[in-house]
Protein backbone atom coordinates (compact mmCIF):
# COMPACT_ATOMS: atom_id res chain seq x y z
CA UNK A 1 0.00 0.00 0.00
CA UNK A 2 1.12 3.28 -1.20
CA UNK A 3 1.72 6.57 0.80
CA UNK A 4 -0.24 9.15 -0.47
CA UNK A 5 1.06 12.61 0.44
CA UNK A 6 -0.85 16.29 -0.24
CA UNK A 7 0.22 19.96 -0.43
CA UNK A 8 -1.88 22.38 0.17
CA UNK A 9 -1.86 26.72 -0.01
CA UNK A 10 2.31 27.88 -0.31
CA UNK A 11 3.40 24.64 0.38
CA UNK A 12 1.88 22.97 -2.68
CA UNK A 13 3.05 25.99 -4.92
CA UNK A 14 6.79 25.97 -3.52
CA UNK A 15 7.11 22.31 -4.46
CA UNK A 16 5.27 22.49 -7.31
CA UNK A 17 2.45 19.58 -6.36
CA UNK A 18 -0.47 18.85 -5.08
CA UNK A 19 -0.16 15.42 -4.71
CA UNK A 20 2.07 12.22 -4.97
CA UNK A 21 1.65 8.91 -3.96
CA UNK A 22 5.18 7.00 -2.68
CA UNK A 23 6.03 3.45 -1.13
CA UNK A 24 6.45 4.36 2.47
CA UNK A 25 10.18 5.16 3.06
CA UNK A 26 12.29 2.54 4.95
CA UNK A 27 13.00 3.62 8.23
CA UNK A 28 9.94 6.59 8.38
CA UNK A 29 7.55 5.88 11.19
CA UNK A 30 6.55 9.77 11.71
CA UNK A 31 4.99 12.94 9.76
CA UNK A 32 8.49 14.36 11.21
CA UNK A 33 10.22 11.52 9.97
CA UNK A 34 8.51 11.99 6.74
CA UNK A 35 8.98 15.64 6.29
CA UNK A 36 12.46 15.13 7.05
CA UNK A 37 12.60 12.43 4.41
CA UNK A 38 11.00 14.86 1.66
CA UNK A 39 13.55 17.40 3.42
CA UNK A 40 16.22 15.30 1.97
CA UNK A 41 15.22 16.18 -2.02
CA UNK A 42 16.64 19.30 -1.53
CA UNK A 43 15.85 22.59 -3.42
CA UNK A 44 12.17 23.53 -2.89
CA UNK A 45 11.61 20.90 -1.04
CA UNK A 46 14.24 21.70 1.63
CA UNK A 47 12.89 25.17 1.63
CA UNK A 48 9.24 24.42 1.65
CA UNK A 49 9.58 22.06 4.79
CA UNK A 50 12.57 23.63 6.21
CA UNK A 51 12.86 22.68 10.33
CA UNK A 52 11.63 25.01 12.70
CA UNK A 53 9.11 26.44 9.51
CA UNK A 54 5.87 26.63 11.19
CA UNK A 55 3.75 24.29 9.36
CA UNK A 56 0.12 22.00 10.41
CA UNK A 57 -0.01 18.45 9.34
CA UNK A 58 -2.39 15.51 9.11
CA UNK A 59 -2.57 11.99 8.65
CA UNK A 60 -5.68 10.46 7.15
CA UNK A 61 -7.38 13.60 7.70
CA UNK A 62 -6.78 14.60 11.38
CA UNK A 63 -4.93 16.95 12.25
CA UNK A 64 -2.00 15.77 14.41
CA UNK A 65 1.70 16.93 15.66
CA UNK A 66 4.73 15.80 14.18
CA UNK A 67 5.06 13.15 16.17
CA UNK A 68 2.23 11.57 14.99
CA UNK A 69 2.92 7.45 13.38
CA UNK A 70 2.63 7.21 9.79
CA UNK A 71 2.21 3.80 7.93
CA UNK A 72 1.62 2.48 4.26
CA UNK A 73 -1.63 3.35 2.71
CA UNK A 74 -2.13 6.73 5.10
CA UNK A 75 -2.93 9.72 3.48
CA UNK A 76 -0.45 12.67 4.86
CA UNK A 77 -0.93 16.39 4.27
CA UNK A 78 1.46 18.78 4.82
CA UNK A 79 0.44 22.74 4.75
CA UNK A 80 0.31 26.05 6.33
CA UNK A 81 -1.50 27.00 9.34
CA UNK A 82 -5.14 27.84 8.12
CA UNK A 83 -6.29 31.11 7.36
CA UNK A 84 -10.09 30.34 6.36
CA UNK A 85 -13.19 32.33 8.15
CA UNK B 1 -27.19 20.20 11.30
CA UNK B 2 -25.56 21.64 8.07
CA UNK B 3 -22.57 22.18 7.12
CA UNK B 4 -21.65 22.67 3.12
CA UNK B 5 -18.49 23.77 1.58
CA UNK B 6 -19.23 25.29 -1.77
CA UNK B 7 -18.46 27.59 -4.65
CA UNK B 8 -21.78 29.21 -4.31
CA UNK B 9 -22.96 32.38 -2.74
CA UNK B 10 -25.05 31.93 0.35
CA UNK B 11 -28.16 33.64 1.25
CA UNK B 12 -28.51 34.77 5.42
CA UNK B 13 -32.31 35.23 5.47
CA UNK B 14 -33.34 31.68 3.66
CA UNK B 15 -30.65 29.80 5.74
CA UNK B 16 -32.40 31.43 9.00
CA UNK B 17 -35.90 30.57 7.69
CA UNK B 18 -34.83 26.99 6.71
CA UNK B 19 -33.27 26.57 10.50
CA UNK B 20 -35.91 28.24 12.54
CA UNK B 21 -38.81 26.99 10.43
CA UNK B 22 -41.49 24.43 12.27
CA UNK B 23 -39.43 24.07 15.34
CA UNK B 24 -41.21 26.37 18.35
CA UNK B 25 -38.54 24.88 20.53
CA UNK B 26 -36.13 27.62 19.14
CA UNK B 27 -36.04 30.87 20.91
CA UNK B 28 -32.87 32.31 19.46
CA UNK B 29 -31.24 32.49 16.40
CA UNK B 30 -27.89 33.95 16.09
CA UNK B 31 -25.53 34.06 12.78
CA UNK B 32 -22.24 35.63 11.81
CA UNK B 33 -21.10 36.41 8.25
CA UNK B 34 -17.48 36.61 7.19
CA UNK B 35 -16.77 39.10 4.08
CA UNK B 36 -13.84 39.52 1.48
CA UNK B 37 -12.45 43.24 2.44
CA UNK B 38 -10.95 45.05 0.15
CA UNK B 39 -7.88 45.83 2.44
CA UNK B 40 -5.67 43.69 4.25
CA UNK B 41 -1.95 44.67 6.40
CA UNK B 42 -1.78 47.91 4.45
CA UNK B 43 -2.44 46.45 1.07
CA UNK B 44 -5.20 46.91 -1.47
CA UNK B 45 -7.56 43.58 -2.13
CA UNK B 46 -8.61 43.19 -5.65
CA UNK B 47 -9.54 39.55 -5.32
CA UNK B 48 -8.91 36.09 -3.41
CA UNK B 49 -8.50 32.90 -4.14
CA UNK B 50 -9.62 30.44 -1.42
CA UNK B 51 -8.26 26.68 -1.56
CA UNK B 52 -9.20 23.88 0.66
CA UNK B 53 -8.65 20.65 1.50
CA UNK B 54 -11.38 18.83 0.05
CA UNK B 55 -12.78 16.06 2.44
CA UNK B 56 -10.60 17.28 5.43
CA UNK B 57 -12.38 20.75 5.18
CA UNK B 58 -15.96 18.45 5.86
CA UNK B 59 -14.39 16.40 8.89
CA UNK B 60 -12.68 19.59 10.78
CA UNK B 61 -15.95 21.18 10.38
CA UNK B 62 -18.06 17.95 11.68
CA UNK B 63 -15.57 17.74 14.65
CA UNK B 64 -15.46 21.82 16.04
CA UNK B 65 -19.48 21.38 15.52
CA UNK B 66 -19.27 18.22 17.73
CA UNK B 67 -17.33 19.93 19.62
CA UNK B 68 -19.53 22.88 20.15
CA UNK B 69 -22.68 20.68 20.99
CA UNK B 70 -21.05 19.00 23.69
CA UNK B 71 -20.68 22.67 25.02
CA UNK B 72 -24.27 24.30 24.69
CA UNK B 73 -27.77 23.24 23.47
CA UNK B 74 -27.88 23.59 19.62
CA UNK B 75 -31.19 22.34 18.56
CA UNK B 76 -29.98 23.36 14.67
CA UNK B 77 -27.16 24.64 13.13
CA UNK B 78 -25.97 25.98 9.23
CA UNK B 79 -22.19 26.53 8.56
CA UNK B 80 -21.48 27.46 5.22
CA UNK B 81 -17.69 28.55 4.23
CA UNK B 82 -17.10 29.09 0.15
CA UNK B 83 -13.74 28.30 -1.61
CA UNK B 84 -12.57 29.43 -4.86
CA UNK B 85 -12.31 32.66 -6.83
CA UNK B 86 -13.79 36.02 -4.38
CA UNK B 87 -13.67 39.66 -4.41
CA UNK B 88 -13.88 42.29 -1.46
CA UNK B 89 -18.20 42.48 -0.40
CA UNK B 90 -18.23 38.69 -1.21
CA UNK B 91 -19.50 36.84 1.50
CA UNK B 92 -16.85 33.58 2.86
CA UNK B 93 -18.46 31.92 5.34
CA UNK B 94 -22.09 31.59 7.55
CA UNK B 95 -22.29 30.56 11.00
CA UNK B 96 -26.16 30.11 11.92
CA UNK B 97 -27.19 28.56 15.50
CA UNK B 98 -30.45 27.76 17.09
CA UNK B 99 -31.11 27.11 20.12
CA UNK B 100 -33.59 27.62 22.96
CA UNK B 101 -32.14 30.88 24.39
CA UNK B 102 -29.62 33.70 23.54
CA UNK B 103 -26.61 32.85 25.72
CA UNK B 104 -26.25 29.49 23.69
CA UNK B 105 -26.73 30.75 20.61
CA UNK B 106 -24.40 33.44 20.73
CA UNK B 107 -21.69 31.62 22.60
CA UNK B 108 -21.54 28.89 20.19
CA UNK B 109 -21.46 30.96 17.07
CA UNK B 110 -18.76 32.67 18.29
CA UNK B 111 -16.80 29.46 19.19
CA UNK B 112 -17.65 27.84 15.94
CA UNK B 113 -16.15 31.02 13.94
CA UNK B 114 -13.09 31.02 16.29
CA UNK B 115 -12.05 27.25 15.74
CA UNK B 116 -13.09 27.16 12.30
CA UNK B 117 -10.68 29.81 11.52
CA UNK B 118 -7.78 28.12 13.42
CA UNK B 119 -8.87 23.78 12.57
CA UNK B 120 -10.59 23.98 9.44
CA UNK B 121 -8.26 23.72 6.43
CA UNK B 122 -8.69 27.14 4.33
CA UNK B 123 -6.29 29.09 3.06
CA UNK B 124 -6.48 32.79 1.41
CA UNK B 125 -4.43 34.03 -1.06
CA UNK B 126 -5.02 37.78 -1.72
CA UNK B 127 -4.19 39.38 -5.24
CA UNK B 128 -2.55 42.93 -4.40
CA UNK B 129 -0.99 45.44 -6.68
CA UNK B 130 2.40 44.01 -5.95
CA UNK B 131 1.05 40.40 -6.61
CA UNK B 132 -0.60 37.16 -5.15
CA UNK B 133 0.08 36.50 -1.12
CA UNK B 134 -0.58 34.19 1.16
CA UNK B 135 -2.65 35.20 4.11
CA UNK B 136 -0.45 34.47 7.54
CA UNK B 137 -2.07 33.15 10.07
CA UNK B 138 -2.67 35.65 13.20
CA UNK B 139 -1.32 35.25 16.66
CA UNK B 140 -4.79 36.92 17.48
CA UNK B 141 -7.18 33.72 15.99
CA UNK B 142 -4.75 31.30 17.99
CA UNK B 143 -5.59 33.56 21.58
CA UNK B 144 -8.95 33.37 20.37
CA UNK B 145 -9.56 30.21 20.13
CA UNK B 146 -7.34 29.21 22.98
CA UNK B 147 -9.85 31.02 25.37
CA UNK B 148 -12.32 28.64 24.71
CA UNK B 149 -10.23 25.75 26.55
Amino acid sequence: MNLKVLYFASIREKVGTGAEEFELPAGVATVDALRQHLRARGGAWAEALAEGKLLRTAVNQDMVPGAAPVKAGDEIAFFPPVTGG
Amino acid sequence: MRISVQREDFDLGAEVKAIALNNAKIGAVASFIGLVRDINDGAKVGAMTLEHYPGMTEKALEKILAEARSRWEILDCTIIHRFGELKPTDQIVLVVVASGHRGDAFAACEFLMDYLKTRAPFWKKEQTPEGGRWVESRESDDQAAERWK
